[in-house]
């Protein structure tokens, strides 16, 4: 019986299965010029944050500004910082799926990857900061000469593990919501690419029982993620609660540095995405909408943000303990009031712009407002650890730490490691998912799908 | 890969239409069959009829060891060089909650991950396959001898498929 297929039953601008393969396919083709100069740019600073790291094993740890009582600067604000970026990746990713948020589909690759080389720098500082990286095994438990054992009762051992796991499963979600696309992009690719993807899609071919597996297991690894990503920065936070550090010691620390870190991983979500739809040509998938719904992300992290700094202050006041007062009169008014000022109004002040709808839906702002908020939250990780260090009980042991040009090009260099890496995935796997944005349009249908 | 045993292949644009042929093949008893989708559907799902996954049971086992291994190993490396640290017994259970918490999700995640890779090892169809089934198409790969190839052949070009032909 001969048939006359009927129009597709789709909205006129939702583009349909094949232009979402073939938009998405196209990001991977022949890098622009200004691709080229953002690589060249950041081999350069890795080549400097290099340099520095090799002076550091050369000389030792003098060579960073460590001095008693700051015995943690610079390398743990910034692992704290890394750790906080990867944050927004597995919410997008895998929380946002389960609650079903179709928004997420054109935007949860970039943060999802956001993540793995979030924690990937972050993991590098933790080895940095210990001086003698060779020795870096010694954190992990493993039978030795001396019979000796790690302390589990010590966070910073807790942190080891959440996260070693962390990145662990980070990765293996990210691999497998991508074996689907690579598999979608693999036969459109020609050369040394088709057997790039003809390796890493595993043999994909989206049969039904390939997707009878592999939905259960992609539900199942989300439900994983997300007891995960809200278990590790409350990790991280106990390394500094769990002390009797004025300013560290209090019970707000967890949800205090989750809702910090998602904070900072959407802002970071924001300043990636920003270039990437341009440079990509992407602006079909990653709309206006999609701002503004990061946009309102970042309005209420921000907003409990805020409300915790208030709080800090106002315990540190109505605990009547004094050296809890004055460490936090020291934040604000001692010798690094300027971070702790950077920190306020970066983090608590100017998100409040984004109750502006004009603001949440105008590009260029938000991107300079993310930037703003990555520089708020590393200075918010700085005052945490740095200004709570220097100033604790007694008069005599108080100090001052002022980092040094070894410090400052490490972190520089961390962030073009965590750019090289992104810059290198971009071009070679997708960075929107084709799978998941094809599965929030209706599949074609000659009939009306009975209900 | 090995090579894929004789049959029909069939390309559709509407999945109502691949829904159609499936249930219609499973009416005329063929149950050797192979779906491609782009994308999971649940019409596909439900025509083709298969149980859940058994891989949501590789997640519990794994993160019940995962849990299991979290306190054991605390607890035996505590016992094994018995340290008394900031007053507190030599085995807390409370802290290591943390330690068996993060080998949970671990575990969990990587008996998910093996789970996934052996049930699709074993439930591998090796029909023939069409690059466009991950793009656009849904495709039906029937396989039968030669003699019952030419029934199939019709059946699937008159339930609304774009393109059928024969796999040798």
């Amino acid at each position: 019986m001969a048939t006359i297929a009927e129009p597709e039953r789709t909205a006129p601008q939702q583009p349909t299965y094949h232009e979402i393969t073939r938009d998405v396919v196209a990001t991977l083709g022949r890098p622009s010029r200004t691709y080229f100069v953002l690589l060249a740019v950041v081999l350069a600073v890795l080549a400097l944050g290099g340099f520095a790291l090799l002076w550091q094993v050369r000389w030792g740890l003098g060579v960073a500004g460590y001095t008693p009582p700051v015995l943690w600067g610079v390398y743990i604000t910034t692992f704290v910082f890394w750790v906080g970026i990867a944050h927004s990746g597995t919410l997008i990713s895998a929380i946002l799926y389960l609650f079903r948020s179709a928004w997420r589909t054109s935007v949860y690759r970039t943060a999802e990857v956001m993540t793995v080389f979030a924690v990937l720098t972050a993991g590098l500082f933790p080895l940095i900061h210990v001086g003698r990286i060779w020795y870096a095994y010694w954190l992990f438990p493993y039978p030795n000469q001396r019979q000796l054992w790690v302390n589990f009762k010590s966070p910073l051992l807790w942190d080891v593990f959440a996260v070693s796991t962390y990145l662990t499963v980070s990765t293996l979600f990210l691999i497998v919501g991508l074996v689907p696309d690579v598999a979608a992009v693999r036969e459109k690719a020609t050369g040394w690419r088709r057997k790039l993807y003809e390796v890493t899609s595993l043999g994909w071919r989206g049969t039904d029982q390939q997707w009878r597996h592999y939905i259960r297991a992609y539900l199942y690894l989300a439900a994983l993620a997300t007891p995960l990503v809200l278990s590790v920065h409350s990790v991280v936070s106990w390394d500094f609660a769990m002390s009797i550090v004025p300013g560290w010691h209090a019970t707000i620390f967890a949800p205090y540095f989750v809702a910090g870190a998602i904070y900072s991983g959407v802002a970071m979500v924001v300043t990636l995405l920003v270039p990437l739809r341009k440079v990509f040509k992407v602006e079909r998938y990653i709309t206006e909408d999609h701002f503004e719904n990061l946009a309102k992300l970042l309005l209420l992290t921000g907003l409990i943000v805020g409300y915790a700094y208030a709080v800090e202050y106002f315990i540190a006041w109505y605990s009547g303990n004094p050296f809890e007062q004055a460490s936090f009169y020291n934040r604000a008014f001692g010798d690094y009031w300027w971070a702790t000022w950077t920190m306020i109004i970066c983090n608590g002040f100017l998100p409040l712009l984004l109750f502006f709808r004009k603001v949440r839906r105008s590009i260029p702002a938000l991107f300079v407002l993310s930037l703003f908020v990555n520089l708020g939250m590393w200075f918010e990780r700085f005052v945490i650890i740095v200004v709570s260090l220097s100033f604790e009980y007694e008069p005599y042991a108080m100090g001052h730490y002022t980092p040094t040009w070894v410090e400052w090009s490490i972190l520089a260099g961390s962030f073009a490691w965590f750019f090289l890496w992104f810059l290198l995935f971009a071009k070679n796997f997708p960075m929107v998912s084709i799978t998941e944005v094809k599965e929030i349009i209706p599949m074609p249908r000659r009939a009306r799908p009975r209900t | 890969m090995k090579k894929h045993p004789g049959g029909i292949l069939a390309a559709y644009q509407h999945v109502d239409a691949a829904a159609g042929a499936i249930k219609t093949l499973q009416a005329k008893g063929y149950t050797d069959f192979t779906v491609y989708t782009p994308v999971p559907n649940v019409e596909i799902a439900q025509a083709v009829g298969h149980k859940v996954s058994p891989v949501r049971l590789w997640t519990l086992l794994g993160g019940l060891l995962g849990c299991a291994t979290g306190f054991a190993l605390t607890l035996w490396m505590s016992y094994d060089w018995p340290l008394v640290v900031g007053g507190k017994p030599v085995g807390s259970v409370i802290p290591y909650v943390v330690i068996a918490f993060e080998l949970t999700i671990l575990f969990g995640a990587g008996a998910t991950i093996l789970g996934l890779i052996f049930h699709s090892w074993r439930t591998r169809q090796l029909g023939a396959y069409d690059g466009r089934f991950t793009d656009d198409q849904v495709g039906i790969f029937v396989a039968c001898p030669v003699e019952r190839r030419p029934a199939v052949e019709e059946l699937l070009r008159h339930s609304g498929a774009v393109e059928v032909r024969v796999e040798t």
